[in-house]
């Protein structure tokens, strides 16, 4: 447990800085104008029920499902922005120095970084459970999917900020780090239009993530984003080991 | 309690390190005197753990620094060369957050962290944001940062750069007041700082330990030995060769402007076991020279810091 001071460093300065809240403010405010189109063309549909268009009205189908797919795509631009600090900053402003001559492994200083962003994730994720709440009062939707849904979401924010804190320790530039991460994160997402070449098919992130919002628990792609998150964790450790031998 | 064995380190083909050993015992002082760029940082860090040497070994408050990383790093503070801290903490915070990242036990934190505060006299500015304090203060919760844990080994670099005059004495006097408590080396190029706080010295120039001595031998106030001026009349081109060639002879050196003209006045460092006073004045007479004055001066640090890094060139 010696991640803990890190750890809890890590979530003041993230709910101590202004980045946490606008981050905060826009995921909820765009997932929250998805949920609202998904639900006014599910009522729309519901009332006008026409013989000659057939029209699935199943919740689960027409707003569980797209606001899933739609929150993974916001995630893609809001974890960029959520772990460009983490090292960039103790880098640039020469604390890296002092954090090192503490008595913490690197893995401790790793893991409390990593979990720190994570947890600021969970904060933003569990505050869209508003809109589950809001179809459970209105309609029934399905559970199962919904579970299966937000899993799918923290593994693949998991793998994201993984990614994210491993351009960030790379890197002194806040800027620089955001930005390489969205761009890396794109083309693991897009890697999948590039053709029907299997190989590039399994190495989507988004192809991993379908599978999860249809409410489908595979243990393959439990294993692709962990793998995925352990792959850029252990890189991360290394870039710190290699700094140490250089600086 | 602090000891290097044999350390080198290179970065890529450039040796910053060139075998460097020395042993400082509990409870001493020790300040580590050299110019600009001469490995001062690097040793400094090599010692706290932040990086490993490229070979030879560090060994802090009993444990290797390489081998056993957070036994060592546990029993010591450092103060680095800039002082950052994390802008967006209060005082308290951030010293709570050393303390527990150092692992100090839960039960003795809060009395450790206000006595480091007492200490350092930050308690009035506890509850302010460090991105809001006066370098000075950030330097005084840099000190009660490396002291909290009740470090056996202070380690700090430079720990006066960039504080005004008033600040530099404040830091000193803490420092001082750490004594026979912690075992401290510091590392500095200001010669004041070295005589005004460390029992002893070692001066490193070009990666390479020039001199190592306790303060008083190297200014030479022991009884025999130390540093001679001679003023001689007439000249003194070959005399010096003689004179270099003595035996205890450790360098001769113009002494400056004479102030007579056909004058020279020239400063022997003798090594501080041989009273060649009698000597040294045959040999200026012997070789034709007239010899004005002979007198033994206590050398400034400056002198022998000029002294040691000069003849290694």
């Amino acid at each position: 447990m010696k991640f803990w001071p890190v750890y809890k460093k890590e979530i003041r300065s993230y709910f101590t800085s202004p980045i946490a809240y606008v981050v905060m403010l826009f995921f909820l405010l765009l997932t929250g104008i998805f949920f609202m189109v998904f639900i006014s063309d599910f009522n729309f549909a519901s009332m006008n029920q026409s013989p000659y268009e057939s029209y699935n009205l199943n919740i689960t189908y027409r707003v569980v499902r797209p606001l899933f797919g739609n929150m993974s795509v916001i995630m893609l631009f809001v974890i960029p922005l959520i772990t460009m600090k983490p090292f960039a900053e103790e880098r640039k402003s020469g604390t890296m120095e002092l954090l090192f001559t503490f008595p913490l492994s690197d893995i401790d200083i790793v893991l409390g970084k990593f979990l720190a962003a994570l947890s600021l994730f969970l904060v933003m994720l569990a505050l869209t459970l508003v809109y589950t709440l809001f179809m459970a009062i209105h309609t029934n939707p399905e559970f199962g999917t919904i579970t299966s849904g937000y899993l799918g979401l923290l593994l693949m924010a998991a793998a994201f900020i993984a990614l994210g804190l491993f351009i960030s320790s790379i890197t002194e530039n806040q800027i620089i780090a955001a930005v390489a991460t969205f761009g890396v994160l794109l083309i693991f997402w897009i890697i999948q239009w590039t053709g029907s070449n299997e190989l590039l098919r399994h190495l989507s992130l988004l192809e991993h993530f379908n599978n999860f919002a249809e409410g489908m628990i595979d243990t393959r792609d439990i294993v692709y984003y962990l793998s995925f998150m352990v792959l850029w964790l252990f890189m991360t450790l290394r870039v710190l080991e290699s700094k140490k031998w250089r600086s | 309690m602090i000891e290097l064995q044999g350390v080198n380190k290179s970065f890529g083909a450039f040796q910053v390190l060139k075998d460097i050993s020395f042993k400082v015992n509990k409870g001493e002082i020790v300040g580590f005197l050299g110019p600009n760029g001469a490995g001062k940082t690097t040793t400094m860090r090599i010692l706290n753990g932040f990086m490993p040497a490229t070979s030879g070994k560090a060994i802090v408050a009993g444990y290797s620094v390489d081998e056993h990383p957070l036994e060592a790093k546990r029993r010591m503070g450092y103060l680095p060369e800039n002082v950052s801290l994390y802008n967006d903490m209060t005082v308290k915070e951030y010293l709570a957050f050393v303390a527990e990242a150092k692992q100090v036990p839960r039960s003795e934190r809060k009395a450790k962290l206000s006595k480091a505060s007492r200490q350092c006299a930050i308690e009035d500015v506890s509850n302010r944001l460090i991105g809001s304090l006066s370098k000075g203060y950030r330097q005084r919760v840099g000190v009660a940062q490396a002291i909290i844990n009740d470090p056996e080994v202070l380690i700090m670099d430079e720990p006066t750069t960039g504080l005004d005059p008033a600040q530099i004495i404040e830091i000193r006097e803490l420092i001082k007041s750490f004594a026979g408590e912690h075992t401290i080396i510091l590392s500095t190029h200001i010669l004041q700082e070295v005589s005004a706080t460390c029992q002893r010295v070692i001066i490193i120039n070009d990666g390479q330990i020039v001199a190592e001595d306790s303060l008083d031998n190297l200014t030479g106030s022991s009884a025999k030995g130390g540093s001679l001026m001679i003023r001689v009349e007439g000249d003194t081109r070959r005399l010096r060769d003689k004179l270099a060639s003595l035996k205890g002879v450790v360098s001769v050196r113009d002494a400056g402007k004479p102030e007579e003209q056909g004058v020279t006045d020239l400063i022997l460092a003798t090594d501080k076991e041989s009273d060649i006073r009698r000597i040294v004045a045959e040999t200026v007479v012997g070789s034709g020279c007239g010899l004005l004055e002979l007198r033994p001066i206590r050398l400034s640090l400056e002198d022998i810091f000029m002294q040691t890094i000069t003849k290694n060139v």
